[in-house]
């Protein structure tokens, strides 16, 4: 009788074991975000940035160089107006995007930015930027998309040079058109 | 030994219940020999089953170009072969064998959790089932390889991805609570005097493994509901519109996918370091060092998993974290392979087919180790990453590994499930050609991947046309003779020589102590270990 006592006090043990390594692997999906933007992983860029000017450093110069990719099955024409700026980390730069609809019905998209070399995505900071918020547009319209964004001074020296990929997906099934307001 | 079997048969026979009669008995039976013995003929179905498409892929591969199957078809075939073995064949083999043998190492009379025993083995055809069925589904079955990677295995995936998201939960929750049941056993019903320490190596590795199982099953059960939330539900853990990251599902797969590949090995360590002492006469080199090793090696298989993605962009730091952890385990293995080498040292060998199997256990699982280590080297694995080499990495260090160790077992404890001889001639026969056929499949696909052949594609540059054909007719004849084995095991059943007690001289443990084939029950009275 002890014995099974015990048996079912393990039992229990081991399932409450089970459940949280349940929960740890969902766990896993915040803790990689964080991981990701504590050490500047992945190209992963942080959201908005909101601190004030950091004094120009005119004495170094970084090329940004812009990509827009679509992903598969998206049909939009997307890309930037140049295909590189050169600034002062510290500056802030405005660069813009254009994207169209050349399609005959109303669709949403998002664009996810990503930064290399990884290791500079800490560094790239972006104070305004078209992938903060979906875009919607109606058949046939063409729009202009500004990101502005400021190289952080503290830009390790050997980065000489940063790109900035935008991919744009088509998420006009999750995100119907008509349900967006005030886009 | 008569008298042994005579007296304890007759206690069996006094009992009150042998086993009910008819089909009934093995739906609803409860006892641990039964339902080890229904896992294990589980296991040998899905092993033929992923063996046929095997044999697929390599008829496919026999020559460059397309001749056989469609490229959709080819992609299906590696998907299924590696999720059958792994969660169909394998894992099954040793729960079936834990069943069987834990109880009788250990001197309990069942498992500890008799009826969930029951429900986890009747999951399994209820999984395999709905999975093997998606590859008559429109669309057909799961063709995104057996490491589901996102999104090939959520935006790309055919319609039939949520029965296979549905079949990996069942097996999940059957692997647990087979765990669950290991270690409630070990912990609970082990005989009078029979210590942690002196418990047979099998029986540890088997607690070591159930703990493995508890941890990361539920991370898997957790990766695939992900899927399911992604695909139905709308949100975006994997999808990088949404705000997600595929890379995070490799993570995720990998923090199970790793411990999962010692969950199918460490077993096998166990079974092995029980054979070799039996056949070498010679107790077990270095038995507490063994345990220690095989703590060591599931503690670090938690912190090692990113080796499989060094290609994806980890940061230098991480690439060399995973690179050193990865090394590191390369050492509780060594200590292990040097303790068996020592346990054969100056033994009486003879090499009857448990111990011929044994033997190529260790001598080949080395060979995947070294391989192991050389992807281990992050700077290197760029080029080998997703070619042959991994194929031929991983195949030495299942086939030899966990297969050889499964047939070994099979061997070794079938006069004591039996109670028949298994004939030794053709088990000879069936490790010769097995050895022969496994290494001529499998030993060439380091060359090609070497030279950059990359796998799960049906068609290949014709430079590595030869060494293809070679791999192909070694495949076949490693599994043509899987059916001889199928005959042996019929004819020892049906058969063979009757089986003393202790059928092989120098065994030890508790097991050799009841009567073959062992009585319907064992240990009713807990016997007394000194
Ligand atoms: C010394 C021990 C070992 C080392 C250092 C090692 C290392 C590695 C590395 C680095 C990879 C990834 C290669 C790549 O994808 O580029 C790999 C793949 C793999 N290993 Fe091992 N390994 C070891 C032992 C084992 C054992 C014991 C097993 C199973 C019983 C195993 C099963 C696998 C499997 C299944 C894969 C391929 C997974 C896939 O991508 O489909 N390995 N191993
Ligand atoms: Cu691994």
């Amino acid at each position: 009788m002890n014995e099974s006592l015990s048996t079912r006090r393990l039992v229990i043990r081991l399932s409450l074991v089970v459940v949280a390594m349940f929960g740890f692997g969902f766990a896993l999906v915040p803790i990689y975000d964080v991981m990701c933007q504590a050490f500047g992983i992945n190209g992963k860029t942080a959201g908005a940035y909101e601190a004030g000017e950091q004094g120009v450093d005119a004495s170094r110069q970084v090329r940004v160089q812009f990509l827009a990719t679509n992903a598969a099955d998206m049909v939009w024409e997307f890309r930037p107006m140049a295909d590189e700026v050169a600034v002062h980390p510290g500056d802030s730069t405005q660069m813009v995007f254009v994207a169209h609809n050349p399609t005959d019905r109303p669709m949403t998209a998002q664009a996810i930015p990503s930064v290399a070399p990884s290791k500079a995505a800490a560094y790239f900071h972006k104070t305004e930027c078209f992938c903060f918020t979906q875009q919607v547009l109606q058949p046939g319209e063409r729009i202009e998309m500004p990101v502005r964004f400021i190289v952080d001074r503290d830009l390790p020296a050997d980065v000489r040079h940063l790109t900035l990929a935008y991919t744009l997906f088509d998420i006009t099934a999750s995100k119907p058109p008509v349900a967006q307001v005030g886009q | 030994m008569s008298a042994v079997i005579d007296t304890h048969g007759h206690a069996g026979h006094d009992h009150h219940h042998g086993p009910a009669k008819g089909l009934m008995r093995w739906v609803l039976t409860t006892n641990h020999k039964d339902i080890g013995t229904m896992y294990l003929w589980f296991s040998f179905a899905m092993f033929l089953l992923g063996g046929t498409m095997a044999m697929v892929i390599r008829a496919e591969l026999f020559q460059p170009g397309l001749q056989i199957v469609q490229p959709e078809f080819f992609n299906q075939m590696t998907t299924m072969h590696g999720l059958i073995m792994v969660f169909g064949a394998v894992m099954p083999a040793f729960v079936g064998l834990a069943n069987w043998m834990i109880p009788l190492m250990i001197g309990a009379p069942d498992m500890a959790l008799p009826r969930m025993n029951n429900f986890s083995f009747w999951l399994l055809p209820a999984a395999f089932s709905m999975m093997v069925s998606t590859l008559f589904m429109e669309g057909g079955g799961p063709n995104f390889g057996w490491t589901f990677y996102a999104p090939l295995s959520t935006t790309y995936a055919p319609e039939s991805v949520t029965f296979f998201i549905f079949a990996v939960h069942l097996m999940g929750i059957s692997s647990i609570m087979g765990a669950i049941n290991v270690v409630a056993t070990i912990l609970n019903l082990r005989a009078p005097g029979m210590t942690l320490m002196k418990m047979p190596l099998f029986v540890w590795t088997w607690l070591i493994t159930a703990f493995l199982l508890i941890a990361v099953m539920p991370v898997l059960a957790g990766c695939v509901t992900m899927m399911l939330m992604d695909i139905h539900f709308g949100t975006s853990f994997f999808s990088a519109a949404g705000g997600g990251d595929p890379v995070l599902f490799q993570h995720v797969f990998w923090f199970f996918g790793h411990p999962e590949v010692y969950i199918m090995i460490l077993p096998a360590f166990g079974a092995v370091s029980a054979i070799i002492p039996a056949f070498a006469r010679k107790p077990l080199f270095g038995y507490t060092s063994m345990v220690y090793a095989t703590a060591s090696i599931a503690f670090l298989s938690f912190i090692v998993w990113a080796h499989h993605m060094f290609t994806v962009g980890i940061p230098l730091t991480g690439e060399l974290f995973f690179m050193y952890a990865t090394m590191l385990i390369a050492v509780p293995t060594g200590v292990k392979v040097f303790n068996w080498a020592s346990t054969m040292w100056q033994g009486s060998m003879t090499f009857e087919t448990p111990m011929l199997f044994s033997v190529a256990f260790v001598i080949l699982f080395t060979i995947g180790g070294f391989s192991g280590l050389m992807l281990a080297i992050a700077p290197a694995d760029f080029q080998y990453h997703d070619t042959y080499f991994v194929v031929a990495h991983f195949h030495y260090v299942l086939v030899p590994g966990a297969i050889f160790g499964i047939f070994a077992s099979a061997y070794y404890w079938l006069p004591k499930w039996t109670g028949h001889m298994y004939d030794e001639t053709l088990g000879k026969l069936h490790f010769w050609m097995s050895f022969v056929g496994m290494n001529m499949a499998f030993f060439p696909m380091h060359f090609v991947g070497l030279a950059g052949m990359p796998r799960r594609i049906p068609d290949y540059n014709m430079m590595f046309a030869n060494f293809n054909m070679v791999s192909s007719i070694g495949a076949f004849m490693f599994g043509a003779t899987q059916l001889l084995f199928l005959f042996i095991v019929i004819k020892c059943i049906r058969s063979g020589q009757p089986a003393a007690a202790k059928p092989w001289d120098g065994a030890e443990g508790l097991e050799w102590t009841v009567p073959s084939p062992a009585p319907y029950h064992t240990f009713q009275t807990p016997p007394e270990v000194k």
